[in-house]
């Protein structure tokens, strides 16, 4: 599918989605609240079929966190970005562990990396840092570490 | 974490494999939950060498990152600077010269090699067999000299920059590639009848951990994992980069989704590699091995995504960009995490003996997964 039959297919599924074109990809910013419903249907649906999340990350910036998710689709071969802005205070999303497997291990990877909370993770919990770093999120642009991070 | 050993409430046994465990092959730890000799569970606790490259490259410019990466995944060494230097012409709209094209390809086509004679011996070796590390490193040898010779480095070659490659092949580097293929057409057989046809090898490989292609996929993996339960997910064919989609070479895919199936795939695509050297090693154009940059790259205002296949599978490289000297954010998809994610999926229900199969085959770099 070309960009503008991904635009309109997808506003179909959710209306509110805004979209940014002139990238290599589709980019579609969501409200955190309206992305669980929208995976489920960008997986499920006949004609977009995204079933190969092949990354899911995270960004600080400063002011807020985006979560960024790229999606494949393996049958079509089209691709899209989609982008969700949380606040920083209490960056809370629905987790889509059990739409792409896959992303059960990268979400706990930004948990601890970002402190995002995934609502309705099956595992929340460390995965790279060793115990006793709850709380401190080593991705983030305020993160100091005296001992461990050397400044060029 | 460690205590985590003894028995649960319904008498299953937790066990300790790793972090210093010769069958992880690095620094991976697996905490397994066995009911008998059954594994009822598989857990991965990661980051033993875990060095926030991510991080790292935050303050880095882009000229200097490339070289972290080839820290990450220290087998696909070429593979990796090459997907972060696409990424960075990408951003920039630079025009690469033929020559350093062909270059980075048999580069890329050497290291794959290089990285599956190592799995290939490593993974025998596992299995009990010592004869076969040997073998495949005699070969393998070949191929870092031929490194060390253009590169400098026989692991962490950091050869490939924005705009080329960073310095013009050794005269010697024909001759030599040519002498290996040679060799490595003389001895690959050798590893059909060493192990492949080995009855006891293909009882130990043939049915143990299977993957279907639908849950691959789900888990996102990729590379040989994929291709092994029918995937089709090479990204030279898929998505191709650089000169791949005028090269003749076949996609390896097996359907079977076992051990001995993604072994098959690894074995296969050494001979694909060749393949490509062949058609590329008497046509390297002349020229340019770099094209003219600036001195200080800024990348403009946006996000770049590039993938391409290292040994072990899909390897992107996300740079989101404000604009500045050095990048925003950077992130790495290494495939090794994403395969590994699998491994607890693969491992339910088989034996505890068969976890060094399953594991041997996905072929784990740990410094890929941590990064």
């Amino acid at each position: 599918m070309t960009n503008e039959e991904l635009k309109t297919c997808i506003s179909e599924l959710l209306p509110a989605a805004t979209y940014e074109e002139g990238g290599q990809w589709l980019v579609i910013n969501i409200e955190p609240k309206d992305w669980r419903s929208l995976a489920q249907q960008l997986f499920q649906h006949e004609l977009l079929f995204f079933n190969y999340l092949f990354c899911l990350t995270c960004i600080d910036w400063k002011t807020h966190l985006t979560m960024v998710y790229h999606l494949d689709s393996t049958r079509y071969r089209h691709n899209i970005v989609v982008k969700s802005k949380l606040n920083s205070a209490d960056p809370a999303i629905d987790s889509v562990a059990d739409v792409w497997k896959t992303a059960n291990f990268h979400e706990r990877e930004v948990y601890e990396m970002f402190g995002v909370n995934f609502i309705n993770h099956p595992d929340l919990r460390l995965l790279i840092l060793p115990d006793g770093w709850e709380g401190k999120r080593p991705m983030l642009k305020d993160f100091e570490d005296p001992i461990n991070m050397i400044r060029l | 974490m460690v205590e985590e050993i003894g028995t649960t409430a319904d008498g299953d046994l937790i066990i300790n494999v790793g972090p210093q465990h010769p069958a992880t092959h690095g620094v991976l730890h697996l905490v397994i939950t066995l009911n008998g000799e059954t594994i009822k569970k598989v857990e991965p606790h990661l980051g033993f060498i875990h060095r926030s490259i991510e991080k790292m490259c935050e303050s880095l410019t882009y000229r200097q990152f490339i070289y972290v990466t080839s820290r990450m995944d220290y087998l696909s060494a070429h593979i990796n600077n090459h997907g972060c230097a696409l990424c960075v012409e990408k951003g920039l709209q630079i025009e690469v010269p033929p020559r350093a094209q062909v270059i980075r390809v048999l580069m890329d086509e050497l290291t794959r090699i290089a990285s599956h004679e190592l799995w290939w011996g490593a993974m025998a070796m596992d299995l009990g067999a010592f004869t076969p590390f040997f073998h495949a490193f005699r070969e393998r040898e070949t191929i870092n000299d031929i490194m060390e010779e253009s590169c400098g480095a026989r692991l962490t070659m950091n050869y490939i920059v924005p705009g080329g490659v960073m310095l013009d092949i050794h005269p010697n580097f024909q001759r030599r590639v040519k002498e290996f293929i040679q060799l490595f057409k003389s001895k690959i057989h050798e590893y059909d009848e060493m192990v492949t046809g080995n009855i006891i090898f293909q009882n130990r490989m043939k049915g143990v951990g299977i993957l279907s292609g639908e849950d691959a996929i789900s888990f996102g993996c990729t590379g040989p994992t994929a291709r092994g339960s029918g995937v089709h997910c090479d990204t030279r064919k898929v998505y191709p980069y650089e000169i791949y989609d005028k090269l003749d070479f076949d996609e390896i895919i097996e359907t079977a989704g076992d051990s001995f199936a993604r072994y098959m795939v690894r074995l296969r695509e050494m001979s694909q590699s060749i393949k490509i050297i062949e058609q590329l090693i008497d046509n390297i154009p002349e020229g340019d091995f770099q094209a003219k940059t600036k001195a200080v790259l800024k990348l403009p205002k946006g996000d770049f995504y590039q993938k391409v296949e290292t040994a072990r599978g899909e390897f992107g490289v996300y740079i989101v960009s404000e604009g500045g000297t050095t990048p925003y954010r950077i992130k790495f998809r290494s495939p090794g995490f994403s395969n590994l994610s699998a491994l607890d999926h693969m491992a339910r229900g088989g034996k505890l003996g068969d976890l060094v199969a399953m594991m041997g085959t996905l072929d784990l770099v740990i410094p890929d997964i941590d990064r």
